[in-house]
């Protein structure tokens, strides 16, 4: 039997960027919080062995552990779906920081026309723009809604950046000044400019310089060592939870941080959350922790599951296109082209995770989308983030993939090739989903979440004109040799390509196509809010985690809103019955 | 910079490294620091003998020694076949010379070989291409049956054992495995392949303290300066930056 625990005013399942803002926004406003992280807990000094390319980065030191919990894979209704039984396409964290230990902190704010993309994509180019069966929907939310939580999270995080005339309007300025550019990023900056785009240095969460937060935390300077994408910070140079909101949460002495603590069940009565059930991973005991408000703050694939195995919401069924949760599904689309230089030679070895230039002129409805079949673009950008030796062996097409010549050429273009690669956008299918395996089960002998997915037409078509620039920029650049990228017949489970999964809970100003209110609160069950990128109702043209920062202070303020005043829906429904 | 003068900045070094307290306060500046490591730029000989531990006396290395493999031959199988991958050549060391078969070996016999952070429950079926890895086996028995599919097919092709074969020979039996051109269970030869060749790569470059990347040739031929503190001074650099490598080892010691 599970041990019934004392009620406190707030339980977060997960404790990453998500749950570290929740916990740390509540705390501050007087609520007591209970965080309930899977993994163990670590801080800065826990990185000083962190520069261990094949333990980190090929061995997957810092991410979930597969044989514990994973997915299983179809691309499309008609297979049998099959467990993920390793890492590969993407890396979801776990440990207290989540994902937020080893991001690179490209932090981006979503355009206005995502959030208001189904609207705006009519009203432009009337309602059949997308034919086929394109679930796009707006986010109940606009962008000037939206804008200060934006401006909080980056002053959180002490974003380092500059004006981007093609971007999301600011009303402020970043906290502290771009980082440092270097003869890479130049090169992308000046072929970019001649060819009459509109460079800018990445926003990041490297820092350019010190930072003290709003909270008073400090965040380091970047060293540029080299060491960013799944690791974590040996400096405290990358904003992460770990730095900056946990530590704010636990000063207030209102925040209680429960480790290696896996919730495997949200707990209902009459209608709403009353708590969660969890087990200590380490003794094998269960817990229940009830609370006046449950917010999931999991990855987007454990957010989607936790609902659905707890029988909350409406699951969603592809066939008939009825329900949420599990919905719109999407990814992001990565149209790149690599160069290959002769004469010249980078220091592709120093980096940082957001040390990067991008063009947002083929992002969103920055071009005219009249003569093309697809909506949407992407950002496209250049960066430096340390290339590493284990993982890093491009060679031109037509190299063998082993022998002498491999060895030969992958030596040589080591230090010699660059990428562009643009972050595009992932518009949602009706066939894109996520659901709970009727055969796999995890480690607590739950089934696990069964997604479904596959590129569209879309997806192609978006691909195909992205590229074409980014080919584009890398001979204006001066590379011998341009390769462009082209997209996989379908998509794979099996190389690595992004960590920016998005939807399944998603937000909307209608209960019946969207699981959650533009404060993130369930519609089905006013006490549980769902956090993250599962909100996304699709993916747009940037690394997710700006909006979802945005997202998360946003939901934080409507959860206070909610205890306040004693319980309630905080936003009325627009169904289209009551529009009737 | 004297033999003492550089003694002196490892033992500084060294002192500043262990002292973690260097979080708390806040960072010092990276010029600071940069000085503190001590950076050995346009001089790549200059620090060779003392980075590397095998150098450093004439001590045997005791780390070279089996823990999965049961024979020298199934040793000089994985080495001769390794080395294929990546040979030796006018760049530097291949496989052998890196010492990649002891990776292997000790990554075989470890969380690696084991699938420790795999899903490895059933029921098992062959998926498609895009589902991935799907074997019932672990990395360590794929092994097993690739080694011994390997010398079957050397001896069918052959009539000799894989070790025996010239260059040619060995590359068209790697091949057909890559290719799934041969009789394998339990896993398909191209699995068997992309193992062998991952972890090749990953011995040839991995930091030395896995056994592989002896001497950090492997960082070496790539130019890659294996673990530094920080490029805070050198990022914005028009030049090409040559750095003398430096691996976790300093870290400790």
């Amino acid at each position: 039997m599970a041990k019934q625990l004392n009620k406190v005013d707030v339980v977060t399942v997960g404790v990453g960027w998500t749950g570290g803002i929740i916990a740390a926004e509540l705390t501050k406003a007087g609520y007591n919080v209970v965080g309930l992280e899977r993994g163990e807990d670590r801080s800065t000094r826990d990185f000083q062995m962190i520069h261990d390319e094949y333990r980190y980065d090929i061995r997957y030191g810092l991410m979930q552990d597969t044989s514990k919990e994973t997915i299983s894979f179809r691309n499309n209704l008609n297979e049998s779906a099959l467990p993920m039984r390793q890492l590969g396409s993407f890396l979801p964290g776990s440990g207290v920081g989540g994902a937020g230990v080893h991001w690179n902190g490209q932090t981006w704010r979503f355009l206005p026309y995502d959030l208001e993309i189904k609207s705006m994509t009519d009203k432009k180019y009337g309602p059949d723009k997308l034919k086929g069966d394109y679930t796009y929907q707006d986010w109940g939310i606009s962008y000037k809604e939206l804008e200060p939580y934006f401006y909080k999270f980056e002053q959180t995080a002490g974003i380092s950046g500059e004006d981007n005339p093609k971007g999301a309007p600011r009303s402020n300025d970043y906290p502290t000044p771009p980082m440092k550019s270097t003869p890479i990023l130049d090169l992308f900056k000046n072929a970019s400019k001649n060819l009459g785009y509109h460079p800018i240095q990445m926003p990041s969460a490297n820092l350019s310089e010190q930072f003290k937060n709003p909270d008073g935390e400090t965040i380091n300077q970047c060293q540029y060592c080299g060491f960013c994408e799944r690791f974590g910070c040996e400096y405290g140079a990358k904003s992460s939870p770990n730095v900056t909101v946990i530590p704010t949460a636990k000063k207030t002495g209102k925040f209680e941080l429960r480790t290696q603590a896996n919730v495997v069940e949200i707990i209902s009565e009459g209608g709403k959350a009353t708590g969660v059930r969890y087990v200590d991973v380490v003794s094998g005991e269960e817990f229940i922790q009830p609370a006046d408000v449950v917010v999931l703050t999991s990855y987007v694939l454990n957010n989607t599951r936790l609902l659905l195995q707890s029988n909350i919401g409406r699951p969603y069924n592809p066939e008939t296109g009825q329900g949420v949760i599990g919905k719109n599904y999407c990814y992001q689309i990565l149209p790149a082209a690599v160069g290959f230089f002769e004469e010249k030679k980078f220091n592709t070895f120093m980096g940082a995770g957001s040390l990067g230039a991008t063009i947002d002129d083929f992002n969103g409805d920055n071009f005219d989308h009249s003569d093309l079949d697809f909506i949407h673009g992407g950002s496209i950008s250049i960066t430096q983030t340390g290339r590493r030796p284990i993982a890093s062996n491009a060679t031109p097409s037509g190299t063998p993939e082993w022998g002498k010549e491999f060895k030969q050429k992958s030596i040589h273009y080591f230090n010699r090739s660059l990428s562009i690669v643009s972050q595009g956008a992932s518009i949602p299918h009706r066939q894109n989903y996520m659901d709970l395996d009727p055969t796999y089960k995890d480690f607590y002998g739950n089934p696990l979440l069964r997604l479904t997915y596959d590129f569209t037409d879309q997806d192609r078509k978006l691909h195909k004109h992205i590229t074409k620039v980014c080919g584009e920029i890398m001979s204006e650049m001066g590379a011998d040799t341009v390769e462009e990228a082209e997209i996989s017949e379908h998509y794979s489970i099996v190389p690595y390509q992004t960590t920016h999964n998005t939807g399944g809970v998603i937000m909307g100003a209608d209960p019946e196509t969207s699981a959650v209110n533009n404060y993130l609160q369930m519609w089905d069950s006013e006490s549980l809010f769902v956090v993250g990128a599962s909100a996304f109702a699709h993916n747009g043209g940037y690394n997710p985690t700006g909006t979802v920062g945005a997202l998360a202070y946003r939901s934080a303020e409507g959860i206070k809103k909610y205890l306040e005043q004693g319980g309630g829906q905080l936003v009325q429904s627009k169904t289209k019955s009551n529009l009737a | 910079m004297t033999d003492e003068e550089k003694h002196l900045t490892d033992e500084s070094r060294r002192k500043f490294l262990k002292n973690s307290g260097y979080f708390a306060g806040g960072l010092v500046g990276g010029g600071i620091l940069g000085s503190v490591i001590g950076w050995q730029i346009d001089d790549p000989n200059q620090n060779q003998t003392q980075d590397n531990p095998n150098n450093q006396d004439s001590k045997p290395d005791y780390n070279q020694a089996l823990k999965f493999f049961q024979n020298q031959e199934e040793f000089e199988l994985i080495s001769a076949a390794a080395e294929r991958i990546f040979p030796e050549d006018e760049n530097g060391p291949g496989a052998i010379g890196l010492g990649v078969a002891y990776f292997i070996d000790h990554e075989l016999a470890g969380d690696y070989g084991n699938n420790e952070k795999m899903y490895m429950h059933g029921p098992f079926k062959e998926g498609t291409a895009y589902q991935g890895f799907q074997s019932r086996l672990k990395r360590k028995e794929i092994f097993r049956e690739g080694m011994k599919a390997i010398e079957r097919e050397s001896q069918g092709s052959f009539d000799d054992s894989f070790v025996n074969l010239d260059a040619e020979q060995q590359d068209e039996i790697l091949q057909k495995f890559a290719n799934d051109k041969v009789k394998m269970r339990g896993a398909m030869p191209s699995t068997f392949f992309s193992l062998l060749k991952e972890s090749t790569l990953a011995g040839a470059f991995a930091d030395p303290l896995y056994g592989g990347n002896l001497n950090m040739d492997g960082w070496r031929m790539k130019e890659f300066p294996g673990s530094q503190m920080s490029y805070l001074n050198e990022i914005e650099s028009e030049e090409f930056v040559q750095i003398e490598p430096q691996s976790l080892y300093k870290h400790l010691h």
